[in-house]
């Protein structure tokens, strides 16, 4: 997720591990995607302990992200065309 | 060169790097390199810009490294099935170095050989709950006791991985 910076986010979490992601995701987003480690995300693909949960909330995703200094954030950004693949994923 | 007992063809084995802020992180990585090519295995690096660069300027021949990879694209090339190895090498030092390693696991299936050091060595290891052997110590600006670990382990590590 190199593109991470041109992306407009909200940092959500810092510093959190992947089971505190996985229960902000759980109790504040309304639709709920696991993926494994490897799938791609913006276009990059997601680093993470599995499950990996995802969130949806309109054209909101909420994300965790990993950098290798700085430890795991919680994001979310606004993106209806990622939103929408996402949510057809939901649907398969 | 040592070759292990039947083997036949030269190995491969991938070091993940994490973030180079523990000093002894290029040394064991070096260290390491040197005794995976005695036992026949070849070494390759993945890591950020600053890992990857003090290893570039610690081994300039690269005697000891072999190809030199970008984190990120390394992830997105095991993710989409263009790169396997013999070995998985990751080194944490944080809860991001585990979290590296999980994913590396959980991509490669296969069982990865975690080097974990720094101040908060133990913690760290407790939170590995995925296939791993794990090499660790407290080393932070002294590789010596990490050195000590892997020469009684990776021969061993090199035959039954």
């Amino acid at each position: 997720m190199a593109c991470i910076e041109s992306l407009k986010y909200e940092i959500i979490l810092r510093n959190a591990t992947f089971s505190e992601c996985r229960e902000y995701i759980r109790k504040n987003c309304r639709e709920l995607v696991t993926v494994d480690p490897g799938f791609a995300l913006f276009e990059k693909p997601v680093i993470g302990v599995p499950p990996i949960l995802l969130g949806l909330d309109g054209d909101s995703i909420t994300f965790p992200y990993t950098k290798p200094c700085y430890g795991t954030f919680l994001l979310r950004t606004e993106n209806p065309e990622e939103a929408a693949r996402l949510r057809s994923l939901l649907k398969k | 060169m040592v070759f292990i007992t039947g083997q036949k063809e030269e190995k491969e084995a991938v070091l993940v790097l994490g973030c180079p802020q523990v000093p002894v992180q290029t040394a064991v990585a070096l260290y390491l390199m040197h005794g995976l090519r005695r036992l026949g295995v070849r070494p390759i690096v993945a890591g950020n810009p600053a890992a990857r660069m003090l290893i570039d300027v610690s081994d300039p021949l690269h005697h000891y490294a072999g190809e030199m990879v970008d984190l990120d694209t390394f992830i997105a090339d095991m993710a989409a099935g263009r790169r396997k190895h013999d070995y998985y090498i990751v080194f944490a030092h944080n809860d991001a170095g585990v979290t590296y390693a999980a994913t590396v696991q959980s991509i490669s299936g296969k069982k990865v050989i975690m080097i974990i050091y720094g101040e908060n060595f133990q913690a760290i290891a407790d939170r590995v709950d995925f296939p791993a052997e794990k090499i660790m110590a407290k080393a932070v600006h002294n590789p010596m006791p990490m050195k000590k670990k892997i020469d009684e382990v990776l021969p061993w590590l090199v035959s039954n991985l």
